[in-house]
């Protein structure tokens, strides 16, 4: 921690200028790392395109022009973002105490089922009512899946990676159960899907945009996660287990309960994913809701470094980059597959580009 | 918070150069494993191309087709993209893998504002509600055309349409080739899930064998999902070794299931397209859609300006199934049986559920001299699997 003193004994009387300037250049050599990798991946990608027989420069062109183009791209890629908000922080939160939770799925499509309960069992009661109920009945169910992934850990040892990954599999068979079961709505024949939520329970899109309100959810939790983990005595204390958990114990840190709390709320973020499917756009629970979104949170969240604030504008990029790969299937007849290719060489090159942070300078180093 | 966690002792003498040697390596290293992987992609983008290229003409209707899987799928989504390659004069939008969310609406909406589609043709079962729903009250212009049939008049808006076919009438002839071929007497059948469309097509494929041979039965496992390739193997192994010698499959691609009974050594019949070319040996027939004739009618009057129906529905009558042509294990007097079936059908002389008929846990569906037509709605909500089947819906 004596880290902190060559900053501090920075000398007064500097000009405003000399003050802000190396902060910005250390702010921006956090971010040389990633920007690079991005341009690795750009390049890559190109020659893959321009071996595909595709001159990379025009698919750019029109990957933007299906991503942020125009007004109708962008809310496009937005919408596709908003899920990806919330199931990236089931990876990220946990991922601050060192866990690596990857089941954001399975809180994902229990917390779709809680909801379409919810909106059952409160069936006559006043919109706002029911909506509220599906929001806390999905973020219960999801934050208990991976609350009990993260319980499982602290308590009994289980790997959350596996415990969590298990969890999903068997929320997804659960969800297959009582959506073409006990709870299956019988007038849907072919396609099995639980009781309608009523159209007045719906989520509204926002104001004067094409998008629904899962979008301002998304953006909120990640707002709050961000205080939560940056600026309270919580978020502090999950830090210290995810710097040392030994360590964090020693000082009398109870290690179980942040760590069955920090992914509980990881969970009820996907949980809530679950309900924004259900709400905004299904209308009730079925087999749809499983599209991968929790798998691609986690992607985000890695994308992003488990900071819950770089996980907006990663959500974006990746939505930005679905929206794009229709238009490169029917412009250029690139197969679908292109844009997993894109994505994981971004992964790739992502994670092999830490290694380079902090070594990469713009400013002199601090003498 | 931030500045304490700045790294502790970052020397002077830890700087390096912005691009490194070994930064530089790894990025030739991707640049050459991406290059290995593009032959293959190449090939996939091949029948794609084809599509914009033919794009030439002066100012063609613009056609957009969604399918739920990939195009060369052997099944569900390559029968359609089939028929949409054989459209002339439009231009040909495609977009493959788009999952029944909010994907499939943006997808259509792009097509729309980008590409200027005029006529969208979203395939999958499930992209009817709510997404095509919420789209035709957006896009009034836009001609909304859904494989499914599900619209109902008055409750859906005037620009979606939807179409489907009979293909039970189909899975009853190859019911009768599989029942006539089987030297066992057991016939093997892949599901998806225990939905209405499944069970017909279950039961009428049963029906079909047991009305050549009423010592056959169909043993049926249901995988649980549309596309789940190893499930799909293992069940069709399973079924081999249990003495069947004759497997189907009602999933997405029943490719998997083909090519697992020809090298198990068994025969197959195929279904959604033509498998034959999987399975040289032991592919006996299977049950096809047709979609060209649906769609280049569509078109047809769509061009025209002409209103086109709302709901559509046909079978082998009317060409929107049809029967892949009979593999080589097929006997001629099998053939024949099932040449007069089909005429049956055509005619319209044959009924596929007639009474007596009871479902295989004992109870009467029919009484004798009951039947049921082919559009009777009723034969649309069912929820048993006839006797001969082995196999239960949970």
């Amino acid at each position: 921690m004596t880290a902190s003193a060559p900053l501090a004994l920075e000398p007064p009387g500097k000009s405003w200028a000399q003050r802000i300037l190396p902060a910005a250049l250390r702010w921006c050599e956090g971010l040389l790392p990633t920007l690079m990798a991005l341009g690795i991946t750009v390049l890559a990608f190109g020659a893959f395109v321009a071996l595909a027989g595709h001159n990379p420069l025009e698919v750019y062109a029109e990957m933007y022009r299906g991503a942020f183009g125009t007004w109708f791209s962008f809310q496009n890629s937005l919408l596709r973002a908003a899920p990806l908000m919330l199931t990236g922080l089931c990876t990220a939160l946990p991922a601050r105490l060192g866990l690596m939770v990857i089941g954001g799925e399975g809180a994902l499509v229990v917390g779709g089922m809680a909801a379409a309960a919810s909106a059952a069992a409160l069936r006559g009661a006043p919109p706002s009512l029911v909506i509220a109920g599906m929001m806390l009945g999905s973020m219960l169910a999801g934050g208990v899946w991976i609350g009990a992934a993260g319980a499982l850990r602290a308590l009994r040892g289980v790997n959350e990676t596996i415990g969590s990954l298990l969890l999903s599999y068997i929320g997804i068979a659960l969800f297959n159960h009582l959506v073409e079961g006990p709870f299956r709505d019988p007038a849907s024949l072919n396609k099995p899907s639980t009781p309608p939520i009523g159209e007045a329970n719906m989520l509204g899109n926002l104001p004067g945009l094409d998008v629904h309100v899962g979008l301002a959810f998304g953006i909120l939790a990640c707002i709050a996660c961000h205080v939560l983990m940056e600026h309270t005595v919580f978020g502090f204390s999950a830090r210290v287990v995810g710097g040392n958990p030994r360590a964090a114990r020693l000082s009398g840190l109870r290690v179980p309960s942040l760590i069955i709390i920090t992914c509980a709320i990881a969970g009820s973020a996907a949980g809530l994913a679950g309900m924004v499917e259900v709400a905004a756009i299904h209308g009730n629970a079925n087999a749809s809701l499983m599209a991968g979104y929790g798998y691609a949170g986690i992607l985000v969240a890695f994308l992003a470094r488990h900071n819950t604030i770089a996980i907006l504008p990663v959500a974006l990029l990746l939505g930005g980059i679905n929206a794009s790969g229709g238009l490169l299937q029917r412009t250029f007849g690139l197969p679908d597959a292109a844009v997993s290719v894109l994505q994981g060489i971004a992964f790739v090159v992502l994670l092999a580009s830490e290694t380079y942070r902090g070594r990469l300078r713009l400013s002199r180093a601090p003498s | 918070m931030k500045q304490l966690e700045l790294p502790p002792s970052r020397s002077p003498s830890a700087r390096r150069p912005l691009l490194s040697r070994s930064l530089f390596n790894a990025m030739l290293a991707l640049l050459l494993a991406s290059g290995a992987g593009c032959k293959k992609t190449e090939s996939e983008a091949a029948p794609g191309a084809t599509g914009s290229a033919s794009a030439a003409s002066s100012a063609p209707l613009t056609v957009g087709f969604v399918y739920v899987g990939s195009r060369s799928d052997y099944g569900y989504n390559q029968a359609h993209a089939k028929a949409a390659s054989q459209l002339q004069g439009v231009k040909l939008r495609e977009e493959e893998n788009v999952p029944e969310t909010v994907a499939v609406q943006k997808t259509m909406e792009s097509m729309i504002n980008l590409d200027g589609a005029k006529v969208l043709f979203p395939t999958s079962f499930g992209y009817f509600d709510p997404h095509i729903l919420a789209l035709a009250n957006k896009y009034p212009d836009v001609s909304f055309l859904h494989c499914g049939g599900l619209y109902s008049e008055g409750k859906h808006p005037k620009n979606v349409g939807s179409y489907f076919g009979y293909i039970d009438e189909a899975e009853y002839v190859a019911g009768i080739v599989a029942g006539s071929t089987t030297k066992t007497k057991k016939l093997g059948f892949i599901a998806a899930k225990p939905i209405p469309q499944v069970l017909r097509n279950i039961n009428a494929y049963t029906l079909g064998a047991r009305s050549v041979d009423p010592t056959v039965t169909v043993s049926v496992i249901f995988t649980g999902d549309w596309s789940l390739p190893v499930k799909e193997a293992e069940a069709a192994n399973s079924l081999v070794d249990q003495g069947v010698d004759v497997l189907t499959a009602h999933v997405d691609s029943p490719k998997v299931v083909i090519e697992s009974a020809e090298r198990r050594g068994v025969f197959s019949t195929g279904y959604h397209a033509s498998q034959a070319e999987l399975a040289p040996k032991g592919y006996l027939t299977g049950a096809e859609w047709n979609w060209e004739k649906v769609y280049s009618a569509y078109i047809d009057k769509i061009k025209k300006g002409e209103p086109w129906e709302h709901l559509v529905r046909g079978g082998i009558k009317e060409g929107f199934v049809k029967l892949s042509p009979y593999g080589e294990p097929v006997a001629e007097e099998t053939k024949k049986k099932a040449d007069a079936a089909k005429a049956g059908l055509e005619a319209g002389t044959l009924v596929i559920f007639k009474g007596p008929l009871s479902s295989n846990d004992g109870k009467q569906i029919l009484a004798a001299g009951e039947s049921r037509g082919q559009t009777d709605i009723e034969l649309e909500k069912m929820s048993y699997l006839v006797e001969g089947v082995k196999g239960a819906i949970e």
